[in-house]
């Protein structure tokens, strides 16, 4: 673990213990890393639609470990089951742990019933990225669309979740929304559970 | 010449934003899976992880050199120890020491106190040739080349793969002497 001083051996990841996460490393590193990332994938696909498929498919891998991670430390082993619950979970715990604030906001869509919506003004991915003209609406907040679909699926509320900038009034730089569409079974048993 | 005040890292490591070292963490898991499945070969992995990182080492020596209030390093073994002292302090938050010199001093190992990459990893049967943090080797390589020295870097010692430490060995293989006209005046 991290922090602990000199590192113990385990024969076995799960023995670990969970540690506080409140480890940092510095925001450069983690910048160089997804630039990688991102830098990565651009030479393995020949549209953006491709591309933001495979940085949706990294960041539902971290998602699903979040999910677990943060429902052991967080929760005391319990997660969430209600459809607002999870998705205050995703809105707070799981910002809050990775990217040490609360989401901007948390809307429900106005015209249609399964949608809901994060925003975020500054999300830390898009922070040092700028797109070029030519590559029309692509948008690295796909990875965190991926973060957010990962955490979801884990718990049992599938939903198609993609990331979109919205220019704000004022600002230079639009914000990133994360938009929910929940599967339709998801709809069913929320309402099935009253 | 550059005479390091004791937690000299520490102190820029204060003052950088940072973020959670978890997402971090996470995050290079999900390139290392990427790369698994696009590759097959846990060789190419380590190649292309290599490549990253050099790609990574050419950036952040800038940003490194920027921050960290360090000036010239006058030899290898003052270089040795600005990186594990300031330069994992400052970008991983972790310091590393330097041991095991040979006897002309061009050759040293780094050993990782700690290691933020590897929390939450384990790896399985079939990635027995990986060398999961390949990616600082890269980074060591590519950021010391950008200050003229060519190195090699390679891990000898892998926790994960069932050693008792983190060690990278750190070779320096020539010191390119910088062309007119100069980079600087000093």
């Amino acid at each position: 673990m991290i922090g602990v001083g000199r590192p113990k051996q385990y024969a076995n990841v799960l023995e670990k213990p969970l540690g506080k996460g409140k480890q940092e490393v510095s925001l450069n590193a983690y910048s160089f890393l997804f630039s990688e990332l991102v830098q990565y994938n651009q030479t393995r696909v020949d549209n953006i639609a491709e591309l933001e498929r495979r940085l949706e498919d990294a960041g539902y891998g971290v998602g699903l470990r979040v999910l677990e991670l943060l429902c052991h430390r967080e929760k005391g082993n319990r997660r969430e089951i209600r459809l607002l619950g999870i998705l205050s979970f995703v809105h707070s715990t799981v910002w809050k742990s990775l990217f040490g604030k609360v989401a901007d906001s948390l809307e429900k869509g106005t015209e249609h019933e399964d949608e809901y919506m994060i925003s975020e003004r500054e999300l830390l991915v898009n922070r040092f990225i700028s797109v070029p003209k030519d590559m029309g609406n692509f948008n690295c907040g796909a990875f965190v669309a991926g973060i957010v679909k990962g955490v979801l699926d884990g718990a049992g509320f599938p939903a198609v979740v993609t990331a979109h900038f919205v220019p704000v009034e004022g600002q230079p730089r639009p914000r990133t929304t994360i938009l929910i569409k929940f599967a339709e079974e998801v709809l069913q048993r929320e309402a099935r559970l009253g | 010449m550059a005479r390091l005040v004791p937690r000299a890292g520490d102190a820029v490591f204060a003052n950088v934003e940072r973020v959670n070292a978890e997402l971090f963490t996470l995050t290079y898991g999900a390139i290392v899976r990427q790369l698994l499945t696009d590759f097959e070969e846990v060789e190419e992995v380590n190649k292309q992880l290599d490549q990253m990182g050099y790609n990574i080492g050419i950036r952040l020596i800038d940003e490194f050199l920027a921050k960290a209030n360090v000036t010239r390093c006058v030899d290898f073994k003052e270089t040795a120890e600005v990186i594990a002292k300031v330069g994992f302090k400052m970008f991983l938050g972790v310091t590393a020491s330097v041991t095991n010199w040979d006897a002309d001093s061009t050759e040293c190992s780094l050993i990782l106190e700690d290691n933020p990459l590897v929390d939450f990893v384990e790896l399985p049967e079939t990635c027995h040739g990986l060398y999961y943090c390949n990616v600082l080797c890269g980074v060591i390589r590519g950021a010391l080349e950008m200050v003229s020295m060519k190195t090699e870097v390679r891990w000898v010692r892998d926790m994960l793969r069932g050693d008792d430490a983190y060690e990278l060995r750190l070779k320096l293989l020539e010191q390119v002497p910088e062309e007119y006209p100069y980079k600087d005046e000093e």
